[in-house]
């Protein structure tokens, strides 16, 4: 029974990670049909944000510093910022691009954004020390679960309800919906293009910084690569749960979650180092037998 | 008094041209129909004065301010509303949401509740149908939502691209009998796209022919339909 509830929540918390990846980039996609590839790079950047310029293998920690109150603010803040500027300085020439280009240009965002922090503090992983005691174990229904990961799900919870009030019951968020489902005839009926784009780059920014945040109290490393592999994950969760559609990519990434759990504990320990194929396999079965997607919105077809 | 004028816009998506050289006027408080055959540039005619497609020559001003060049909602935003062709209803949005959504860009957001009521009591349907996706409404019902989502834009001029496109005969009257009634309440200006120009004839007004881009008739509606110069004109001088 313990051992059950060990891995519910383990697969809850990673999947909390996708999702919350998936919903940034799902965001995006919705209102501009563009597939940000660079999103895995403002996690990254995130997280090195916290950090003083060194190329030493211990972290200078500068930001990091800062008490909980203002830190949390002040990357989610970071993480907003770089992703509206991203949009005004990039995304926006590419407005009306085909979705092709748009996505090479994010490729080509990512690797200046990865190459920067290369430049600033070398490719070694670095040590940092964020919030260390949230590794400890607590007890639930006598299951010893690291502190760390019931924070991780309660915030994920917080931001899915959070957004969903969002969406649903601000004007902001009708406007986002709308565009989202339309942009032209929103447009028409007088929504401001570049304001619902700027927020949607805002929301998804800041739910990059909010992984990056989790991921590095997590290993207890700032590494470049870091949000690589979770922005891999989350795309794939956005495309599975049906391009466009937000619940989707949330479904989709805890899905994810939960099944890359479940095959490290039920694959035959031989299999186990090749988790990832089993994984991405069940992804391919899932695509052929619905191409569109779990929860393919109408609108995904085209935008007039 | 003029409320929109469109001077000599020429309209090219890649190397096709669409529209060429097209001018017209519009009075404040009048109807104006626009026919022609498929493929004869009224939708793109709308388009451009929307702001949707861009215009390669030409100026459009819209109660004398110059709007080509524009965004879509700055057009939007000073009172010219468009239903486009497919009516394009939210289908996720519930049908109030959808309203609504025409209500944000008003500058006396306290008279948005006002306007909504109105509209409601204009299509008692949506009412009871409020919190529904408006997804689920029939074709009829989608125009008729379509058209009170315009009105909630504030607009003095609302245009209309094929109202009765997909629409069984009987609907077809109801959606025009709403939309002259509207006009003659509230003073808007309409510019409606038809493909038959029977309508046009049936409500009268002003009409407008283009074909192959050109504008090449313009009249009153009852009278042009008279005479056979309408279908002369329609199908091409004597072409065939």
């Amino acid at each position: 029974m313990t051992a059950i509830l060990q891995i519910i929540f383990d697969a809850l918390s990673l999947g909390s990670l996708y999702a919350i990846g998936a919903l940034g980039i799902a965001l995006i996609f919705g209102v501009m049909r563009l597939v940000n590839f660079a999103h895995g790079d403002y996690i990254s950047f995130c997280v090195f944000a916290m950090l003083w310029p060194s190329i030493d293998a211990a972290a200078v920690v500068f930001a990091g510093n800062l008490p909980t109150f203002i830190l949390i603010p002040l990357i989610l803040a970071i993480g907003a910022g770089l992703s509206v500027l991203s949009e005004i300085l990039v995304f926006r020439r590419f407005r009306n691009a085909n979705p092709a280009t748009m996505m090479i240009a994010s490729f080509a965002l990512g690797f200046v954004l990865k190459h920067f922090l290369l430049m600033l503090f070398s490719s070694r992983p670095k040590s940092i020390d964020l919030w260390s005691n949230l590794s400890l174990p607590v007890e639930v229904a006598g299951a010893r679960i690291p502190l760390l990961q019931v924070i991780t799900i309660v915030i994920t919870i917080l931001i899915l309800l959070g957004l969903t009030a969002f969406l649903k019951r601000t004007r902001f968020g009708l406007e986002m919906r709308a565009a989202a489902e339309n942009f032209t005839m929103a447009r028409m009926l007088g929504v401001k293009a570049n304001r619902v784009i700027m927020l949607a780059f805002a929301i998804s920014g800041m739910l990059a910084a909010a992984i990056g945040l989790i991921l590095a109290t997590q290993s207890g490393t700032a590494d470049i690569q870091m949000g690589v592999s979770v922005m891999l994950v989350a795309f794939i969760a956005t495309v599975i749960g049906g391009l466009g559609s937000l619940p989707g990519a949330v479904i989709a990434g805890f899905l994810i979650g939960g099944v890359s759990v479940l095959m490290q504990v039920i694959l035959p320990l031989d299999a186990r180092p090749f988790r990832d194929a089993f994984v991405y396999g069940a992804v391919i079965a899932c695509l052929i037998w619905r191409p569109q997607g779990l929860f393919a919105p109408k609108s995904a077809k085209q935008r007039v | 008094m003029t409320i929109l004028s469109v001077d000599g816009i020429t309209v090219r998506y890649g190397r096709l041209t669409a529209l060429r050289q097209a001018s017209l006027k519009v009075d404040e408080g009048e109807t104006l129909f626009i026919t022609g055959p498929n493929g004869a540039g009224k939708s793109t005619l709308l388009k451009a004065i929307a702001g949707v497609v861009p215009v390669a020559e030409g100026a459009i001003t819209l109660d004398g301010k110059v709007i080509s060049g524009g965004s879509p909602e700055d057009t939007a935003r000073l009172g010219f509303s468009m239903v486009p062709e497919g009516r394009h209803v939210f289908g996720s949005l519930t049908i109030e949401e959808n309203l609504m959504l025409g209500a944000g860009m008003r500058k006396d957001r306290a008279r948005a509740g006002d306007d909504l009521a109105a509209v409601y009591e204009v299509f008692p349907m949506l009412k009871e149908r409020r919190d529904k996706p408006a997804g689920v409404l029939s074709g009829g019902q989608q125009q008729m939502l379509v058209i009170g989502r315009a009105l909630m834009t504030g607009p003095r001029l609302i245009a209309i691209d094929e109202p009765s496109l997909g629409l069984a005969p009987k609907v077809i009257d109801q959606v025009y009998e709403t939309l002259l009634e509207l006009r003659d309440k509230r003073g808007l200006t309409l510019v409606i796209v038809e493909q038959s120009s029977t309508r046009a004839m049936m409500t009268g007004g002003r009409m407008l022919l283009l074909r192959s881009g050109e504008i090449v008739l313009e009249g009153d509606a009852r009278s042009l339909a008279r005479g056979d110069t309408l279908k002369k004109a329609y199908f091409g001088y004597g072409e065939h």
